[in-house]
């Protein structure tokens, strides 16, 4: 499968969960600030995901698990040194370069975006 | 009032199915006030819509919870779709079936359909009238990490009642 075959079932799978238009979808769209998903919506992104490509995908595998509550990875609401690398190591379809600028927690979320999916995919069908 | 907007569970396949219904009945208060007479218009009593999504919620809900013996809290979270083509009248029953979709630790996602069974003088006619999709947060396995009180606060003594006069055996 192609990387745009594999964004257009992507976009196909966003607008279905996230209820937004086909044109909304482009690969820098980022899924909470740019298309509105809440902490429920990421659950839904990885059942409709598993459907549509036909793999499972494991608890924590394509969006951070459990991250806050880990006090050796944030601090005063900054992800840590550490924390980062945990980070970047457990979820290497992402792209951190920005956030590393200013790591705060709240805006964890903002590094997942259409791209960080499409990747995400991309590796996974390579992996089978 | 007891929030409860199913009267029976008719059939569990565990993990897979549940079927429930609910009986509207004129002795419900809130029948009358949607809607009441108003400006020259006669009442029109009609099961709200907002409570039939509850009654698809709590029979999904409740089938999500069976699959892990109720010890997590099943939280709806999220309402894909509803769609609902017709009203539903005092006398009428709703039927709900859920059924799970994928599951996993964070939650579930089911899909439903609801009935309208007609009762009439010549026996009781059936039509589907709606589908919905739901999604179920487990808890205490929420992405946040957030903590909850230890106690199921909901799978309260209601839903016991329910269970047990529907013949659903557990041992919770």
């Amino acid at each position: 499968m192609t990387r745009d075959e594999i964004f257009a079932k992507v976009r196909d799978v966003l607008v279905d969960a996230l209820a937004v238009d086909e044109d909304d979808v482009k690969l820098q769209s980022r899924l909470t600030t740019d298309l509105g998903a809440e902490s429920i919506d990421f659950l839904d992104i990885v059942f409709k995901l598993e459907q549509q490509f036909g793999f499972k995908i494991a608890q924590g595998e394509l969006f951070p698990e459990n991250v806050a509550q880990d006090p050796e990875y944030v601090k005063e609401g900054k992800v840590t040194a550490k924390g980062l690398t945990a980070l970047k190591a457990r979820l290497p379809h992402a792209d951190f370069t920005k956030f590393e600028a200013d790591p705060q927690i709240s805006k964890v979320a903002e590094v997942f975006t259409v791209d960080t999916l499409v990747t995400f995919v991309e590796r996974k069908l390579a992996a089978k | 009032m007891r929030w409860m907007w199913i009267d029976r569970v008719v059939e569990l396949v565990p993990r897979q199915k549940l079927v429930a219904i609910k009986h509207i009945s004129l002795a419900e208060d809130h029948l009358h006030d949607h809607f009441p007479a108003a400006d020259g218009r006669e009442a029109l009593p009609v099961m709200p819509a907002s409570l039939i999504v509850e009654g698809c919620a709590q029979t999904a809900g409740i089938l999500v919870g069976h699959a892990e013996e109720f010890r997590e809290k099943v939280i709806l979270a999220k309402v894909g779709r509803f769609e609902l083509e017709r009203d539903a009248f005092p006398g009428q029953t709703l039927r709900y079936t859920a059924a799970i979709q994928q599951m996993d630790k964070v939650g579930a996602a089911t899909s439903g359909t609801i009935e309208l069974l007609e009762h009439g003088p010549t026996g009781t006619t059936v039509a589907v009238v709606g589908r919905i999709d739901l999604m179920f947060s487990h808890l205490d396995n929420n992405m946040s990490g957030e903590k909850f009180p230890e106690h199921n606060f909901v799978f309260g003594e209601s839903f016991k009642t329910l269970l047990r006069s529907s013949g659903v055996a557990g041992a919770w």
